[in-house]
């Protein structure tokens, strides 16, 4: 079981993580500023294993590979959305966090409840009830089984 | 059945006949470009991460330092230095404080027919010389510059067919901002945006540029101009030829086909903190600003600086405003300077400073504070964008900004 922390529409990756920490040397420099102006106490609560859940196009905005990263860096187990914008999704699939599509979850959800992911099924379980999800292309799940795009290529080039 | 622009340029680079939305195929990349925003995260990753450590055609990369230029801090100034120094050691094409990463390639590098992955969102701009520019993570970047490849979901094509002219103190920032808030933040995710019809002739290349820029506002994966005489004379002038030449084929798919009709475009203001936000201008008189930003890769052109130069000779800054004018490149700067339009700025009382992204990424120079409001002709207004979480951006063109630099509160150029 992994806590929720809901996020609104449009949620865009300056809000993940401001642009002026990523030049930090290291993702680890950068990931106590996630969420920091929607939620100043975001990096500090959230425990390995917990979900991000927010409603559409969550992502948009800049390119930074920086706003992935940090939530994975925090321990992230996934993030739950109703729609994601292109780069932020792609990024995500990329660096091995798994990033899934969920019309229903998020009206029915609250900040702070429980809910459980199967991440082989594409199945959310809260408040007694399970929200099916949509299962990724198969090429991209091959990446993200892979641990992301450079464990594929390592794998591809030995 | 016929192809769009984005499906010809795609199969091209696949190496196939033809393609179609929702196929995946690996391609060719032509060029690869990354700025400072994330180059040393790649960097990294290329000497930790790979069991195998290669280039596979270095000629392919260009690297900008643009965004935190000069170094504004000594963490700043250790990624650019592991950035230049990676740069000189595998001979990487690298630009350092000569302006912001995507006004360079267009200055220096894109090409017609090009596939051009850049680590940087708005690397969709490269359509206005018909070129596929999208933009990417630094992982996505490491794996196209180390294979030379990468894959690609073959995306469905909006069409704008423009017909018409921009009334006179109307802009291409006004016309994109009204597009994007017609189809919104996500109106174009996954999507490409293509341009033609007759209304694009009477547009610059500064315009286009200015355009396609934006289009990620919207979510498009890339965008993407019809290539004509304004498009060839440029890359003429700058001493380079197409690749190739793509048109969309009269039976093409479009998802959608809009008609937008440039006269009936009016000055527009994004409203924080979402770029499809968008009013009239005229609703936003009034507001009280505390700085203006002339500048960007969407709009510190030559011709954006001329329109500001115009309005504000002879006028002063308003006291309770600073109002910076950054040039998108040192071409820019250069030729801005022989034309006497910094001179004028400075008279007014504007900051005039250095090529580079500035307040648009607000990370670097002229941020503004808590309960501070900007309007810019930046590409973005989200939360905290150009510096304190609490502070306002409001997006407008080179002409409705300069005004309300002059005013002290946004204002359009009429009102002056």
């Amino acid at each position: 079981m992994g806590k929720i922390f809901r996020f609104h529409t449009d949620v865009d990756t300056d809000q993940i993580i401001a642009s002026q920490y990523l030049l930090f040397p290291t993702v680890d420099e950068m990931k106590a500023h996630a969420f920091e102006s929607l939620d100043r106490e975001f990096a500090s609560r959230v425990q390995p294993g917990d979900y991000v859940v927010a409603a559409g196009n969550f992502g948009c905005g800049s390119s930074r590979e920086q706003a992935p990263a940090v939530l994975k860096a925090l321990g992230v187990k996934a993030v739950i959305a109703q729609s994601f914008a292109r780069i932020f999704y792609r990024n995500a699939i990329n660096i091995g966090l798994p990033v899934i599509v969920c019309k229903e979850l998020y009206d029915y959800v609250e900040d702070g409840d429980e809910m459980e992911l199967s991440l082989t099924e594409g199945i959310v379980t809260t408040g007694g009830r399970e929200y099916v999800c949509t299962k990724l292309p198969p090429y991209m799940q091959g990446i993200l089984d892979q641990g992301g795009l450079i464990a594929s290529l390592n794998r591809s080039e030995a | 059945m016929g192809m769009t622009i984005a499906e010809k340029i795609i199969a091209a680079a696949a190496g196939v006949e033809a393609v179609k939305p929702g196929d995946i195929h690996t391609v060719e990349v032509d060029q690869m470009m990354s700025n400072d925003g994330t180059t040393h995260l790649t960097i990294d990753m290329y000497n930790q991460k790979l069991d195998n450590p290669h280039i596979a055609d270095v000629k392919k990369l260009v690297w900008i330092v643009d965004h935190n230029v000069p170094a504004d801090s000594p963490k700043t100034a250790a990624s650019h230095k592991k950035m230049r120094d990676f740069a000189r050691e595998h001979g990487i094409t690298y630009y350092e404080g000569q302006g912001v990463c995507h006004q360079i390639m267009m200055e220096n590098h894109v090409r017609p027919g090009e596939l051009i992955f850049g680590a940087d969102s708005h690397t969709c701009a490269y359509g206005a010389l018909g070129a596929f520019g999208t933009g990417v993570g630094c992982t996505d970047y490491l794996y196209a510059m180390v294979t030379g490849k990468s894959w690609l979901l073959v995306p469905e094509t909006l069409k704008f067919n423009l017909v018409g002219r921009l009334p006179q103190g109307v802009y291409a920032r006004d016309l994109i901002l009204t597009i994007i808030g017609k189809i919104g933040a996500n109106g174009a995710n996954y999507k490409a945006m293509e341009f033609g019809g007759a209304g694009l002739s009477t547009l610059t290349m500064s315009d286009r540029i200015s355009m396609c820029n934006l289009c990620v506002e919207a979510g498009a994966k890339t965008a993407l101009m019809e290539v004509d005489d304004v498009a060839l004379s440029y890359l003429k002038e700058r001493g380079r030829t197409p690749k190739h030449i793509f048109k969309s084929d009269g039976d093409a798919v479009f998802a959608q086909e809009y008609t937008i009709d440039l006269s009936t475009i009016k000055p527009i203001v994004a409203k924080p903190h979402f770029v499809d936000n968008v009013v009239d201008a005229k609703e936003c008189a009034g507001t009280k600003i505390d700085e203006a930003f002339l500048g960007s890769c969407n709009n510190g052109r030559l011709e954006d600086l001329r329109v500001g130069a115009a309005l504000i000779k002879g006028r002063k800054v308003h006291p309770l405003v600073r109002f910076l004018v950054v040039p998108a490149s040192n071409e820019v700067y250069q030729e801005a300077l022989k034309e006497g339009l910094l001179q004028t700025f400075m008279e007014a009382g504007a900051i005039v400073m250095n090529a580079n992204c500035s307040v648009c990424w607000g990370s670097c120079q002229g941020v503004i504070g808590e309960g501070e409001t900007l309007i810019s002709t930046g590409t973005r207004n989200f939360k905290g964008r150009a510096g304190h979480a609490d502070s306002f951006v409001y997006l407008a063109s080179a002409a409705t900004v300069t005004a309300s630099a002059i005013k002290g509160e946004i204002a359009t150029a009429d009102m002056l």
